[in-house]
C-alpha cells in the first residue's frame, strides 16, 4: 500500500464484511504534536480477543478465498515504520475500532493519496450502509454523513455522474480549506 | 459554475439532476443492466484496482451504456489482480484478471459491447461471489 487512503479503503472492507451498518472514519491531523491517526470503528460483528490478536497475523483471516490476510498487517507495519502503531478494539456484537497512528513528520509516514475518491468510491460502492467521515487538521474541521447525502438526493441515486462529481467536489474543497495534507 | 463547498450547494445539484432522471426512470431494471464488479480487497487495491473502479466508472458512463459498477471482496484470484467480474444482463458472470486501464478499454469495447470473448478470462465454476 504505497498511501493511507489505500489503507482506509482496505481497511473498510474488514468492516463491510463484518456486516456493518455504520461506519466511521476519523483522520486527525496534528502537525504541532507530530501525529497523523486514522481510526476506523463500525458497528459489525466484533471480534473476540482471541481473534483481536491474530488479526494482525498475515497468515489469519476470516475468509476462505485465500489463506493469508494482508490487510491489518501492512497498515501495522506501515504506522510501526513511521514511529506509529496500531491498535484494535473489539467486542463481539458491539463492533470493531481499528486506530493507526502515524508519525506525521516522519520520512517513512506514507501521504494520504487520494482519500477523496476512496470515500467516493466507497459510498456508491455501498449502498445501504451509512458512512460517517471526519478529518481535523490544526486549521479546521469537515465532517460528512452519507445520511445527510441521502436526506438531499432522496431517490435520485448517488452514483449519478453528477451527482458524483458534486460530492467528490465538494469532499475536496472542504479538505482543502481546513488545509488537509495530501 | 460555483465551487460546491456546502451541502446547499449538493441541494442544487439534486434539483438539476432530477429533471434529467425521469427520462430514463425505466433504466434501473436490473436485467438490463450490466454489473461490473472489481475485487477490492488488499491484493486488488495493491494493483490498482481503484485506478480500474475508476476508469470503468467513467468510460461506461462515457460510452453510454447502463452498467453499475460496484466493488466486491477478494476473488481468489490474488496473482491476477485486479480482477473484476462481468455480467451481462441474461449471461452467467465471465471474471476477467489483471485488468488495468488497457484491459478494461478492451473488455469494454469487445465484450461488453459486441459480446465477443477476449484474451483474460478466469475459468471459474462459481455462480458469484457472495456465497464465498
Amino acid at each position: 500500500m504505497k498511501t493511507i487512503s489505500d489503507h482506509i479503503l482496505d481497511i473498510l472492507q474488514n468492516s463491510v464484511r463484518a456486516g456493518a451498518t455504520l461506519i466511521e472514519i476519523m483522520v486527525r491531523e496534528e502537525k504541532s504534536n507530530d501525529l497523523y491517526a486514522v481510526r476506523i470503528k463500525d458497528d459489525g460483528h466484533g471480534m473476540t480477543r482471541e481473534k483481536i490478536q491474530q488479526a494482525t497475523q498475515p497468515f489469519f483471516t476470516t475468509r476462505t478465498t485465500r489463506k493469508v490476510g494482508l490487510g491489518l498487517p501492512l497498515l501495522k507495519q506501515n504506522a510501526e515504520m513511521s514511529g506509529g502503531n496500531l491498535t484494535i478494539d473489539s467486542e463481539p456484537g458491539k463492533g470493531t475500532s481499528v486506530t493507526a497512528v502515524f508519525g506525521y513528520n516522519h520520512v517513512d509516514r506514507p501521504p494520504m493519496g487520494d482519500i477523496t475518491g476512496v470515500l467516493v468510491l466507497t459510498i456508491i460502492g455501498h449502498d445501504g450502509i451509512r458512512f460517517r467521515y471526519s478529518h481535523t487538521t490544526d486549521e479546521g474541521e469537515f465532517e460528512i454523513d452519507t445520511d445527510s447525502l441521502h436526506e438531499i438526493f432522496e431517490d435520485v441515486p448517488l452514483r449519478h455522474p453528477e451527482v458524483r462529481g458534486a460530492i467528490n467536489e465538494l469532499i475536496k474543497t472542504n479538505l482543502t480549506a481546513i488545509g488537509a495534507s495530501t | 459554475m460555483n465551487k460546491i463547498t456546502s451541502l446547499a450547494d449538493l441541494k442544487k445539484i439534486k434539483d438539476q439532476v432530477q429533471s434529467k432522471i425521469k427520462l430514463r426512470e425505466n433504466s434501473d431494471v436490473a436485467d438490463t443492466l450490466v454489473q461490473i464488479r472489481v475485487g477490492m480487497a488488499t491484493c486488488g487495491i495493491a494493483s490498482g484496482a481503484k485506478e480500474t473502479m475508476n476508469f470503468l466508472i467513467e468510460e461506461t458512463e462515457h460510452l453510454a451504456i447502463d452498467a453499475v459498477v460496484t466493488q466486491t471482496g477478494c476473488m481468489g484470484y490474488c496473482y491476477a489482480e485486479p480482477t473484476i467480474e462481468v455480467t451481462l444482463p441474461g449471461k452467467e458472470p465471465m471474471v476477467f484478471g489483471h485488468v488495468d486501464k488497457v484491459k478494461a478499454r478492451e473488455i469494454i469495447d469487445r465484450y461488453i459491447i459486441k459480446g465477443e470473448l477476449v484474451d483474460g478470462i478466469i475459468p471459474a465454476s462459481y455462480k458469484t461471489i457472495d456465497e464465498k
